[in-house]
């Protein structure tokens, strides 16, 4: 049995939709940031395959970029996410609605 | 993991969804990326996101209102049947044929003249040639972050 790109496709593609799907159905604001965590990872799945089965180097380089850059940004965003908690007491985006005109 | 009420277990899942990825990335001889999938998300990021839970203790209101019932049952049956499958599998004489990775086509057009390796000595050399200003970029990057995180919680802090 022999694993092509296709099934690393599908298999990322179910990654992303599960991402999405948490990102649209949740309403905590923690839950939705994993979500996207998700989707970036269902990206670097799909780069590597590419990567691997066209026997080149950038795209794995470029999940490692994408690594990073998630790291950071869940960094920032966690820090941001306990500081609206302490202002607000919450973290469902249903009463996080300041924005709104 | 979508559909988990409790913040907890949806990153519990999570963790698993990341320690099955690193399983892929093996799979697709990408050593080095699993190891860092590991080390980087399983490691660092979801230990981050579990304090922040537990920190908040955000378990209060549930808001999905979805057949919960009708679905867990759906998964404990797949699960069951999944594993049922795997033991009937690995102790019976007919066994599944082993995965094996698909030989790499020979796609015209693609002129990277970096070959894929499986070798971190190879991410090395190509991050200090081709790539070296985005991974200089990518170091500022990690320093803006870690200088923005304490100044957002310190100035809480002062304002308390």
């Amino acid at each position: 049995m022999t694993i092509g790109i296709n099934e690393f496709i599908i298999a990322s593609s179910l990654l992303f939709l599960i991402g999405f799907m948490g990102v649209l159905l949740r309403r905590n604001t923690l839950i939705i940031y994993m979500s996207l965590e998700l989707m970036l990872n269902a990206v670097n799945l799909a780069l590597v395959a590419f990567s691997r089965f066209n026997q080149a180097m950038d795209g794995a380089i470029f999940v490692f970029f994408i690594m990073t850059v998630a790291a950071a940004e869940v960094a920032v965003g966690l820090a941001i996410i306990v500081m609206l908690f302490r202002k607000k007491q919450t973290v469902s985006v249903d009463e996080l609605n300041q924005l709104k005109g | 993991m979508v559909f988990n009420p409790n913040a907890v277990n949806s990153a519990m899942f999570m963790i698993v969804v990341l320690v099955a990825t690193a399983g892929l990335f093996v799979l697709l001889e990408a050593y080095f990326l699993a190891i860092l999938q590991v080390l980087v998300y399983a490691g660092a990021v979801m230990v981050l996101f579990l304090f922040i839970i537990m920190l908040l203790d955000v378990d209060k209101g549930d808001d999905l209102k979805l057949g919960r019932r009708k679905l867990s049952l759906l998964a404990r049956f797949f699960g069951v049947c999944l594993v049922a499958f795997l033991i009937f599998n690995s102790f019976s004489e007919v066994n599944l044929p082993s995965p094996d990775l698909g030989t790499v086509g020979d796609y015209p057009g693609i002129e990277s003249g970096i070959d894929f390796s499986t070798s971190a000595k190879s991410f090395g050399l190509i991050l200090f040639t081709k790539y070296m200003l985005p991974f200089q970029i990518i170091g500022f990057l990690l320093l803006i972050a870690m200088i923005g995180v304490i100044v957002i919680s310190k100035k809480q802090k002062t304002a308390e």
